[in-house]
C-alpha cells in the first residue's frame, strides 16, 4: 500500500512545530509530583554516610560499636562489608587509548582520596538517627600528603595518588594537523592567551536520591532513582551485584533536575543498592546539600593555553592549544572523565575554516571531588578559548569582531565538511545564524550606543560567541569504547479500545519536555488528538531498551523512534480498517481520532469504534484478519557519529569599574537544532542553558584550599544565578533539519550552556579593553575584574 | 504543648484548613513535619539551610522557609502548602499561566516559587519585571533561567487587572 502522507509537514492536524503545553506538568504545579524522596515504602530504612574529612588519608582503624548501639540503627557497614556484595568498577573506555583509573569500591577500603569520599554507612529507622549514629563512628585516619593543584600534581616529586600507576597522569591526547609552525610563521598577527575555567557543579535543586528494595521472595531488586539513564543503571547493577537483568528494575519517576549530574555511577548510590540487598528491605538515600557539594560530580576545571594565527585580512591560519584538566582521584564510571578534555580537542576552532591545528590535552588525578560530564561537556571551554582568541585576533589587526567571524565561519554551502580536528558536519548554518543574530540585536546601533556611553564614562561591552554542539550521539560516543550505554532507542505504541494511544519509550524526562515532544510526534504520526496520547518513560520493566536522556538525544533519537512507530501503527490500523470498510487502505487516513476518507476527510469510523471491534468483537472480523495494534520501532543514527548543531550568542554588559560588578543588560541567541518540534520548549531549554552558562561565567566555582578542602560547599557560599541578576534572553532559530532522520530534529539542551560563558567573558573584555585590562578566568567575579583593573 | 520522651512535643495547628495534632521531635523542622508526618510532599527540600526557597510554605499568611522553622514553633499556627492553595483554587490562574508559558521544567522549585509569587500577587497590583525578579530572587530555579516565570507572573497580573476593571 502507499503511504497516505509521508512527511509530518503534510500531516493534517500536525502537532509538530507547535508550542503545546506539557501534558505531564500539571501535577507538578499542584504539588503532586513523585520525586524519589516523596516515596514511602513498608519497612523503609534510611542511610547516611561517613565521608572522609581529609583529601588524602590511610584508614588505620574503624570502631563502629557505639554507632551500632545507637537508637534506631539497623546496620553499620564499612567498605569490606560491602565488597562481597558489590564488585568494584574501573572507569576506562577502549577508544581513549591509555586512559587509566584504579578500581573503585562503593565504600572506600584502606585509603581515602578526596574529602567527601564515603567509607562507612549507617542504616537506621530515620535519616536523623542514621546521622546521629554516623557521628559515633570512631575512625582513626593517618593523614597523607595531597596532590591538589593539577599542575603541581604532574610535577616531579608530586604525591602519587595511586602508587601502582606510577604518576598522576590519567590520559593524554595529542593531535597535529596541517603545518601549524608554518601557519604561525607566516601570520600577520599571532595572539596568545591562557584561559582558566573554574571547577563548578550541577546543583540540581533536587539532590541525588534513590530508594533500593530487594525482595528475596521474587528475587527482584527495584531501584527508584533520580536518574537520566535507567537501562544503564540496570546493566551496571546487574554486572556489579551479579544479578540477571530480569531481577533488576530501575524506575525513574519525577527527576528534579539533572544536567548530566544524574547519569553517573556514584559510590554512595551503589552502596545503597548493596545495602538493600544485604538487609532485604527498602533503603532510601537522599543526599543532603552539604554532601551533594562534595560528592556530586564536579565539572570543568581546565587550564588552556591557546594561540591563534591570522593573516592581514583576518583569515584564521592556525590554532594551537594545550589543555590541562584535573579530574579528582578516579575517572568516573562508566563514561569516564576523559571525555571533556577529548571534546575540547575536538571542538576548539569548530565554527571556523582553518587547516592547521595542534592540540594536547592532559587529564590529571588529584585529591578533589571526582570530575565528569556536566551539561555541554567540553563545549563551554572550547568556545571560551576559540572565541577569546578570535576577539584578540580581531583587536590585533584592528578589525571588528563580528566582521572577523563573518570572514571565517564555515560557509553554509560548504557542507558536508570536516573540521581540522576530524569531526564531520552534515550541514550547518553559521552564516545565516550570524547575520540573523546581528540583525536581531541591531549590532551597529549597539556599537554606537556603546561609544556614546563610553564618552560619558560608562563602560559597556558587546561579546559574541559562535559555537557548534554535539547532539544525537551514535555508538561512537560510548558504545565503541566498550561502555554498555545504549545509543539506540525504541518506542512501543499501543492503541487502546477507546482510541487512545500509550507510548512507552526509552528516552527519559527530567523537565525538558521529553514526554510532551514524544506525545506530539505520536499524535501527529498516528492521527489522534494530543490529549489521547499517554507517554510512559523511565521504567526498565515497561519501556523498550534505550539510552535515556543525555547529550541532547531525546528529541532527535527518541522523537524519530516515536515517529517511525506511529507511522507503523497507523498503517496497521488502516490495513484492518480497509478490510472492515471494504475499501483499500490507501484511500483512508487517521485524523483527529477518526478513520477518514483520505481525499474528502469524511469520517468513516471513529477509532473508538475500531478499537471496540478489534478488541471485543474480533469474531466479527473476516477470518485471517488479526490487527496488530501494538508496534515497536527503534532508531539509531548511523550515517554520522553525531548530529552537530550550530549557533551564535551575544551578550551586552555594563562593568562598574569601581566595584567590579557586571550588569547583564541583554543576551541573544540564534541557534539551529534542525526541525523544532515544540518551539516554546526549545526556547526554554536554550534560556535555561544560557543561565547555567552565565553562572559559570560570573558566579559558580568550587573553591578549594591547598589541603584539598572545598571551602564553599553550601548553597549560601556557592553562588548560582538568581532571578534578579539575570537578563531577558532573546532566542531565534535557523532551521536546518538533519537528513539522518525523517523528523530532522537535532538536540537543543546544551547549546545555551555551550556559548553563554564565552559571550559574557568577551563582553566584559570588550568593556575593559580601552582600560587596558582583561579577564581570562571563569568565574569573572568583581574581585577578578578589580584585580584586572589594578584596583586590588 | 506538652513534653514527652525524646524531647517530643505535641503540636496542634491548622494545615490546609484541617486541624491536626501530632507528636513531633523538638528538632524536627516544619518542612520535615509537613512532608514526613503529614505526607504533604508537595513542599520540597533543596538545601536545608534557608537559601534555595524550595521549602517555602505559608505560616499565618506569610511566606516562610520550612527548613528554618521548627515544627514546634508552628504550634497554634495556620499553615498552608501548595496542596492547600491548589485545593481552594487560590492560585489556579497562576498555575495555568505557569503551564501555558512553560515556567517550570523539572518542577522541583515550583511549589516554593508559587507560594512566594502568591504573596507578591496579594501585595502588589502592578510590579515591574525587575520587581518580580527581585521578589523571586530568594527562590532558586536551576532549570528555567527565570524568564518564563517572570512572564507567567506578568500574564497572571494582566489577567487579574483585566478582571478587576
Ligand atoms: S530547603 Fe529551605 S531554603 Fe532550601
Ligand atoms: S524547574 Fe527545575 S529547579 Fe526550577
Amino acid at each position: 500500500m502507499s503511504e497516505p502522507a509521508l512527511s509530518f509537514l503534510d500531516r493534517p492536524n500536525s502537532y509538530i512545530g507547535r508550542s503545546v503545553p506539557r501534558p505531564n506538568a500539571r501535577r507538578l504545579v499542584q504539588g503532586r509530583g513523585a520525586y524519589v524522596d516523596d516515596l514511602r515504602l513498608p519497612r523503609m530504612a534510611h542511610v547516611a554516610f561517613l565521608r572522609s574529612p581529609r583529601a588524602h588519608a590511610r584508614i588505620v582503624r574503624i570502631d563502629t560499636a557505639a554507632a551500632k548501639a545507637a537508637p534506631g540503627v539497623v546496620a553499620v557497614v564499612t567498605g569490606e562489608d560491602l565488597a562481597g556484595i558489590c564488585k568494584p568498577w574501573v572507569a576506562v573506555l577502549s577508544h581513549f587509548k591509555g586512559l587509566r583509573s584504579p578500581p573503585q569500591h562503593p565504600l572506600a577500603i584502606g585509603w581515602l582520596r578526596w574529602a567527601g569520599e564515603p567509607f562507612c554507612a549507617v542504616v537506621a529507622a530515620s535519616r536523623a538517627e542514621a546521622e546521629d549514629a554516623v557521628a559515633l563512628i570512631d575512625a582513626e585516619l593517618e593523614p597523607l600528603p595531597v596532590a591538589v593543584d593539577m599542575e603541581a600534581a604532574l610535577a616531579p616529586g608530586a604525591t602519587v595518588i595511586h602508587p601502582e600507576l606510577g604518576d598522576n597522569l590519567a590520559f593524554e591526547r595529542t593531535l597535529d594537523v596541517g603545518d601549524v609552525d608554518a601557519a604561525f610563521r607566516t601570520a600577520a598577527a599571532v595572539v596568545e592567551q591562557t584561559f582558566h575555567v573554574g571547577r563548578h557543579t550541577g546543583v540540581t535543586l533536587e539532590p541525588r536520591a534513590l530508594v533500593a528494595e530487594w525482595n528475596p521472595g521474587e528475587e527482584k531488586l527495584t531501584i527508584h532513582h533520580s536518574f537520566q539513564a535507567p537501562h544503564m543503571m540496570q546493566d551496571i547493577v546487574c554486572k556489579h551485584l551479579g544479578l540477571p537483568e530480569a531481577s533488576v528494575r530501575v524506575v525513574c519517576g519525577d527527576v528534579g533536575g539533572s544536567f548530566g549530574i544524574k547519569v553517573h555511577i556514584y559510590p554512595d548510590e551503589m552502596a545503597t543498592v548493596a545495602l538493600a540487598k544485604l538487609l532485604a528491605r527498602p533503603v532510601k538515600f537522599v543526599a543532603d546539600r552539604l554532601e551533594s557539594f562534595v560528592s556530586d560530580i564536579h565539572a570543568r576545571d581546565h587550564r588552556v593555553k591557546g594561540r591563534m594565527a591570522v593573516d592581514a585580512a583576518g583569515a584564521i591560519l592556525g590554532i594551537e592549544i594545550d589543555d590541562l584538566t584535573g579530574i579528582g582521584p578516579y575517572s568516573v564510571y562508566p563514561r569516564t572523565s576523559a571525555v571533556e578534555a577529548n571534546q575540547v580537542v575536538n571542538l576548539v576552532g569548530g565554527p571556523y575554516r582553518h587547516a592547521n591545528y595542534r592540540a594536547r590535552a592532559r587529564v590529571v588525578f588529584q585529591n578533589k571531588t571526582p570530575m565528569c560530564q556536566y551539561r555541554a561537556v567540553g563545549h563551554p571551554i572550547a568556545v571560551m578559548v576559540t572565541e577569546g582568541l578570535v576577539d584578540l585576533a580581531a583587536a590585533a589587526i584592528g578589525m571588528d569582531p563580528a566582521e572577523l567571524r563573518r570572514r571565517n565561519v564555515i560557509a553554509d554551502d560548504a557542507h558536508p565538511s570536516t573540521a581540522a580536528s576530524g569531526i564531520r558536519f552534515e550541514k550547518l548554518s553559521h552564516q545565516r545564524s550570524l547575520e540573523k543574530l546581528l540583525a536581531m540585536m541591531d549590532y551597529d546601533a549597539l556599537r554606537r550606543e556603546q561609544a556614546a556611553l563610553r564618552a560619558r564614562g560608562i563602560h559597556r561591552g558587546i561579546g559574541l560567541a559562535a559555537f557548534i554542539e554535539i547532539t544525537n550521539p551514535s555508538a561512537a560516543f560510548y558504545g565503541v569504547g566498550g561502555a554498555r550505554i545504549s545509543s539506540q532507542d525504541g518506542c512501543t505504541l499501543r492503541l487502546n479500545p477507546q482510541g487512545g494511544v500509550v507510548a512507552a519509550i526509552g528516552v527519559t524526562e527530567q523537565g525538558q519536555g521529553t514526554e510532551a515532544v514524544i506525545a506530539q510526534v505520536v499524535a501527529t504520526a498516528v492521527g489522534v488528538p494530543l490529549s489521547d496520547v499517554r507517554v510512559v518513560t523511565g521504567d526498565t520493566d515497561a519501556t523498550p531498551y534505550g539510552g535515556g536522556t543525555w547529550a541532547c538525544r531525546a528529541a532527535g533519537i527518541g522523537g524519530e523512534a516515536a515517529w517511525q512507530s506511529g507511522k507503523a501503527l497507523r498503517r496497521n490500523i488502516l490495513e484492518a480498517a480497509a478490510v472492515m470498510l471494504q475499501t483499500n487502505a490507501a484511500s483512508l487516513d487517521v485524523r483527529d481520532g477518526s478513520i477518514v476518507d483520505a481525499d474528502s476527510g469524511a469520517e468513516r469510523m471513529k477509532l473508538s469504534e475500531f478499537g471496540r471491534v478489534a478488541y471485543f468483537r474480533p469474531d466479527t472480523l473476516p477470518a485471517g484478519l488479526a490487527p496488530e495494534l501494538v508496534v515497536t520501532r527503534h532508531y539509531v543514527p548511523k550515517d554520522y557519529p553525531f548530529a552537530f548543531t550550530n549557533g551564535v550568542q551575544a551578550s551586552y554588559v555594563e562593568v562598574d569599574t569601581d566595584t567590579g560588578f557586571v550588569t547583564l543588560i541583554k543576551h541573544w541567541c540564534v541557534e539551529d537544532c534542525g526541525t523544532v518540534i515544540n518551539p516554546q520548549l526549545v526556547d526554554e531549554q536554550i534560556r535555561g542553558g544560557i543561565v547555567q552558562g552565565i553562572g559559570a561565567a560570573l558566579f559558580e566555582e568550587c573553591r578549594y584550599d591547598g589541603q584539598g578542602q572545598m571551602l564553599n560547599g553550601n548553597m549560601a557560599d556557592y553562588l548560582v544565578p538568581m532571578a534578579a541578576e539575570m537578563p531577558d534572553i532573546d532566542v531565534a532559530h535557523v532551521v536546518t533539519p538533519t537528513a539522518s532522520s525523517e523528523i530532522g530534529a537535532k538536540g537543543a539542551g546544551e547549546a545555551g550552556t555551550a556559548g553563554a560563558p564565552a559571550a559574557v567573558i568577551n563582553a566584559i573584555n570588550d568593556a575593559l579593553r580601552p582600560l587596558g585590562a582583561r579577564v581570562d578566568s571563569q568565574p569573572a567575579g568583581p574581585q577578578a575584574i578589580l584585580r584586572a583593573l589594578g584596583k586590588v | 504543648m506538652s513534653a514527652g520522651p525524646d524531647n517530643a512535643r505535641v503540636v496542634t495547628l491548622t494545615v490546609n484548613g484541617e486541624r491536626v495534632s501530632r507528636r513531633v521531635a523538638a528538632r524536627a523542622h516544619l518542612v520535615d513535619f509537613l512532608r514526613d508526618t503529614l505526607d504533604l510532599t508537595g513542599t520540597h527540600v533543596g538545601c536545608e539551610h534557608g537559601v534555595c526557597g524550595a521549602c517555602t510554605v505559608r505560616v499565618d499568611g506569610m511566606a516562610v522557609r520550612g527548613c528554618l522553622m521548627l515544627a514546634v514553633q508552628a504550634d497554634g499556627a495556620v499553615v498552608e502548602t501548595v496542596e492547600g492553595l491548589t485545593d481552594r483554587g487560590a492560585i489556579a490562574d497562576l498555575q495555568e499561566a505557569f503551564l501555558a508559558r512553560n515556567a517550570l521544567q523539572c518542577g522541583f522549585c515550583t511549589p516554593g516559587m508559587l507560594i512566594t509569587i502568591a504573596e507578591l500577587l496579594e501585595r502588589e497590583a502592578a510590579p515591574s519585571r525587575a520587581a518580580i525578579r527581585e521578589a523571586i530572587s530568594g527562590n532558586y530555579c536551576r532549570c528555567t533561567g527565570y524568564q518564563a516565570i517572570v512572564d507567567a507572573v506578568e500574564r497572571t497580573l494582566a489577567a487579574r487587572a483585566g478582571r478587576a476593571t
